[in-house]
């Protein structure tokens, strides 16, 4: 309850410019002037990264098929922003939770997540697939920016409790427009909430560009309006994502407070399946994008500094391929759940009125059966 | 015995359950040291400590969102919007998040978080600081939508909100929180969940909650007077419904009205009016009336007698529910037996 007459400093909150950038698109090391004091980290850790976008990136496609066949009601895709998911979720640790979207789930087979689990909303057999305790995940979050208070709040719980667990809250550039984002943000840095944000700015809110969406130098200035420190990174670069988000939640962790990054990255395929990309963007754009893809880079890092060979390459790939097989062969056949569970979980203990409501439903159910498939 | 407000035993409830569940926290705009803009949670900021109880930013998205975030990791929030109309905000966040994360999760996550919203007019306020908002929150499945009108049902109901393993909005009918009775604390009354029959009758049944319970109770006391024996029945909780209280009463007086503040359009009273025909159809001597707030934004200060229902409204009601065609028992013996399917089964 008092006040200062100490002048803000907002100088060591502002984002660079030029995102920070360890490997550039060639999959050279960058020099010192683009890496904004981070460090490329060590070979394992650049390998698990290699690794888990391989992964990502094949789980993604086969997920795309199964949407295309009808097996999934919809799909939005990861493809291109795999070192943003990639590198954000590595960073985490045990204890930490993740909070991602409905466009992060590579990010949740990342985490470990079963990825029939992860696929469970968008196949529409229920809402969320996974328990959110096992693996520390939140249910993936479609009113945007929603979820972002959540992790605030759960993770000032924690903090208040001792705990030093810390949260990664996935967004996009459209989602930093909606005034959740704004309150959470705010939240987060007055009660010095460990919190980090990363805004995956892959510059299309479906059909609307990014400057159409802000009128921000980056969107990591947004940061320092909220007095929490902000960074602008490459986001098809693995290790620089991996790189600053491990620091950010460091930091917070230590009590240094939330902090928000912007990851530039761009998204490779349509919003969903069912959109229609040509109607707003060139195929150019993408083409530029294609040519900058974060998979590509540093398996050129390592090829060149003889980290990898084609062996271990084709041996992610195998990995890969059985995910996607064992994702294939337990999909194919469609969910059938009792429509009992419908009742189960709105109230801790079903109300009167939603008991006699599922005797409604299986009545009518039973009389289906007894009739056949022609009966009412 | 002492004599208690509502505001003073909604403040005992939250100190007793901070006191009571070391996860209770308590948070809002002004709840720390102010204790709230109507002292609800006076004193509980020096004796519990800022750790339990807490100014919030001024963003009631962010107060529920937060709140759902610290429920996912154990503890209990209980929040404060400070004035219904200043909940609108964070009504994504109680609709989206509040009342779908147990249903979402398939029962692994659980929000058993509690907010808190002074409702209601009446007490000379300007715009924005008047609504009935509860149609809004009883519509959405997974939450539970309780209002006390009395003390003690203050104190117990908040009490059992807080114990609750489901969110609750709890809305408090802020023009009653000065009105006082002699008490006891700590009390448990009811179940939140049932309604409670506050004055029996045999003629009719007036179905009130909140602040209109003692409108109702008053009205009833008149209608006395002119010969009218008015059962009283008590709410409590909008969301789930007692059926089982409100269609006993109904099936015994053969006559309803339901009187809520809020406006009649679409409104609250439309659901129980139409629950009580479903169920007691064949026990009705007339229609089921609504006496409610008029189909207008809720108006100035100055003209909010007009919109308030009053007693004289409610008695202007109970003249219409057709007490000159009574109906006549049929006491002609039936040709053919016929089998009439169970009413209200």
């Amino acid at each position: 309850m008092t006040t200062s007459d100490a002048p803000p400093v907002a100088a060591p909150f502002l984002p660079s410019l030029e995102p920070i950038r360890l490997i550039d698109e060639e999959g050279r090391r960058t020099a010192d002037s683009a890496r904004g004091g981070f460090d490329l980290p060590g070979p394992d850790t650049l390998l698990a990264l290699l690794r888990a976008m391989v992964v990502g990136r094949r789980f993604d496609a086969q997920a795309g098929a199964l949407a295309k066949q009808g097996r999934l009601a919809v799909y939005p895709s990861s493809r291109g922003q795999e070192a943003c998911q990639v590198g954000g979720v590595l960073a985490l640790a045990e204890q930490d939770w993740l909070f991602p979207t409905y466009r992060d789930c590579v990010s949740l087979v990342t985490r470990g997540v079963d990825p029939v689990e992860v696929l469970t909303l968008l196949r529409g057999d229920w809402h969320c697939g996974y328990d959110p305790k096992t693996h520390r995940c939140a249910p993936q979050c479609t009113p945007l920016a929603t979820n972002a208070s959540h992790a605030v709040g759960l993770t000032y719980a924690a903090r208040r409790k001792g705990s030093d667990t810390a949260a990664l809250v996935l967004m996009g550039d459209g989602a930093t427009s909606e005034g959740d984002a704004h309150e959470a943000y705010n939240f987060a840095a007055v009660w010095n909430a460990p919190v980090v944000f990363l805004v995956q700015n892959n510059q299309w809110a479906i059909s609307v560009p990014l400057h159409r969406q802000t009128a921000a130098p980056t969107l990591a200035h947004k940061a320092v309006g909220y007095g929490m420190r902000g960074y602008h990174v490459d986001g098809n670069d693995a290790a620089a994502v991996h790189a600053v988000v491990s620091r950010a939640l460091a930091a917070a962790r230590a009590g240094g407070g939330p902090a928000l990054i912007e990851a530039r990255t761009y998204r490779m395929e349509p919003h969903t399946n069912s959109d229609a990309p040509q109607r707003y963007r060139d195929d150019a754009e993408v083409e530029h994008w294609r040519r900058r893809d974060p998979l590509a880079r540093l398996e050129a890092l390592l090829r060149s500094e003889d980290r990898i060979d084609d062996a271990r390459m084709a041996e992610f790939g195998a990995r890969a391929d059985r995910l996607a097989e064992s994702v294939r062969e337990r999909l194919a056949r469609p969910p059938r759940r009792a429509a009992d569970e419908l009742f189960a979980h709105v109230y801790a203990e079903p109300t009167p009125q939603l008991r006699r409501q599922r005797e409604a439903v299986r009545a009518a159910r039973a009389r289906a059966d007894h009739v056949g498939n022609g009966g009412r | 015995m002492a004599r208690v407000t509502l505001a003073q035993a909604l403040n005992q409830a939250l100190r007793d359950s901070l006191a009571a569940d070391p996860e209770v926290v308590v948070y809002g705009e002004d709840v720390g040291p102010l204790g709230g803009v109507f002292r609800v949670t006076d004193g509980l900021f020096a004796e519990f400590g800022e750790d339990r109880c807490f100014d919030s930013p001024l963003a009631e998205s962010g107060i529920a969102g937060t709140a759902v975030g610290m429920a996912m990791y154990g503890r209990r929030p209980v929040v404060e919007m400070q004035f219904d109309a200043f909940a609108y905000p964070a009504f994504q966040q109680v609709v989206s998040h509040v009342a779908k994360m147990r249903n979402r999760t398939r029962g692994n996550v659980e929000l058993p978080l509690v907010i808190r919203i002074p409702y209601g007019g009446g007490i000379g306020a300007v715009e924005h600081h008047g609504d009935s908002s509860e149609a809004y929150y009883a519509h959405t499945p997974g939450l539970r939508v309780v209002t006390p009108a009395t003390v003690a049902d203050g104190y117990s109901m908040l009490r059992e909100a807080v114990e609750s393993p489901d969110p609750v909005v709890f809305l408090e009918p802020k023009r009653r929180y000065w009105s006082s009775e002699d008490v006891e604390l700590p009390v448990r009354t009811a179940p939140m969940d049932r309604a409670v029959v506050r004055r029996e009758g045999g003629d009719l049944t007036v179905i009130a909650y909140g602040p209109t319970v003692d409108t109702a109770l008053l009205a009833a006391e008149a209608a006395a007077e002119e010969g009218y024996d008015a059962e009283v029945v008590d709410l409590r909780s909008l969301s789930p419904f007692d059926d089982e209280t409100v269609t006993a009463s109904v099936r015994r007086t053969g006559r309803a009205l339901v009187v809520h503040e809020a406006p009649g359009f679409a409104g609250y009273g439309g659901e129980v009016a139409a629950r009580v025909t479903e169920q007691c159809f064949h026990y009705l001597e007339a229609p089921v009336l609504r006496v409610c707030g008029l189909d207008i934004p809720y108006p100035p200060p100055h003209l909010e007698e007009h919109h308030l229902p009053g007693v004289d409204r409610i008695l202007d009601a109970i003249d219409r529910l057709q007490w000159e065609s009574a109906w006549v028992p049929d006491t002609r013996p039936v040709q053919a037996p016929q089998a009439r399917a169970g009413v209200g089964a």
